[in-house]
């Protein structure tokens, strides 16, 4: 069975980011993803597109979001990429130590890393693919 | 689309605020500010804020959500008040655990747990 894929070019606004996100998971859906797989992709989908529309194209509605999905029924592939400045993963602090535990922002990322089995940047940080797998894990990989 | 209808359903036992998530989602921008927004309203018309959020029905929520809560955390204490959080459930206590907060919010299981908790 190949591969299902589906691509996106969506303007930076949330309600088409939730449109896509809603088309990929009926997808996973209908390729028989459990609960728990779907629960972690659409969390990450989420925190991949607000980053993207936030903090990578700054909500500039003359900038776009371009998504592409691959699935099958074992795993499921999505690459989202801004059109913005891009960013350095080693410079986001970790939420989880002390002394940002307090602050209201910067765990898109670590939810990002610890739902899914693989997260990974490049061209500069303007795209990120994401990784999961349909497995009967139940519990995420918290990331280190 | 931006729901249209209340977010929160806010009720009130002796000299605590009990707050309901409405919607099973705490996702969309809009809604998370309107909801930070009634709570910062609540946290402000007491000296001493006494507060219970009650997430029965919430069955996803995003960073900026968490970063909405931490905010209303934040204020309470600033007044020396109290947040309390009940009836999470498994699969958004994990959010919660994965990013720490569970050590920062005082959740308790049930209402009635949580009720009880707070000092007079």
């Amino acid at each position: 069975m190949s591969d299902k894929r589906l691509r996106f070019l969506i303007p930076s606004d949330y309600p088409s980011a939730r449109q896509v996100q809603q088309q990929i998971a009926q997808e996973m859906l209908k390729l028989g993803y459990g609960e728990h797989s779907l629960f972690a992709t659409k969390l990450a989908m989420e925190e991949a597109m607000v980053n993207a529309i936030k903090h990578g194209n700054r909500l500039d509605p003359a900038k776009h979001v371009r998504v592409e999905a691959r699935l099958n029924p074992h795993k499921v592939c999505i690459v989202v990429e801004d059109e913005g400045p891009g960013f350095c993963r080693q410079s986001v602090p970790d939420p989880r130590e002390d002394q940002n535990l307090e602050k209201c922002c910067g765990r898109g990322i670590l939810l990002m890393e610890s739902y899914m089995n693989q997260v990974q940047y490049s061209h500069g940080g303007r795209r990120v693919k994401m990784v999961k797998c349909n497995d009967p894990d139940l519990y995420p990989r918290i990331a280190k | 689309m931006p729901q249209t209808t209340p977010v929160l359903s806010v009720t009130q036992q002796k000299d605590i605020r009990i707050v309901e998530f409405v919607h099973n989602k705490i996702l969309d921008e809009a809604n998370i500010k309107d909801i930070g927004d009634t709570l910062n309203g609540l946290i402000e018309e007491k000296e001493y804020p006494k507060l219970l959020l009650d997430f029965s029905n919430v069955e996803h929520l995003s960073s900026a959500a968490l970063g909405m809560l931490i905010n209303a955390n934040n204020r309470v204490k600033a007044r020396n008040g109290q947040l309390r959080l009940t009836h999470i459930k498994p699969p958004i206590y994990e959010v919660f655990a994965i990013t720490k907060l569970n050590k920062m919010f005082r959740i308790l299981p049930t209402r009635q747990d949580a009720l009880a908790s707070f000092n007079p």
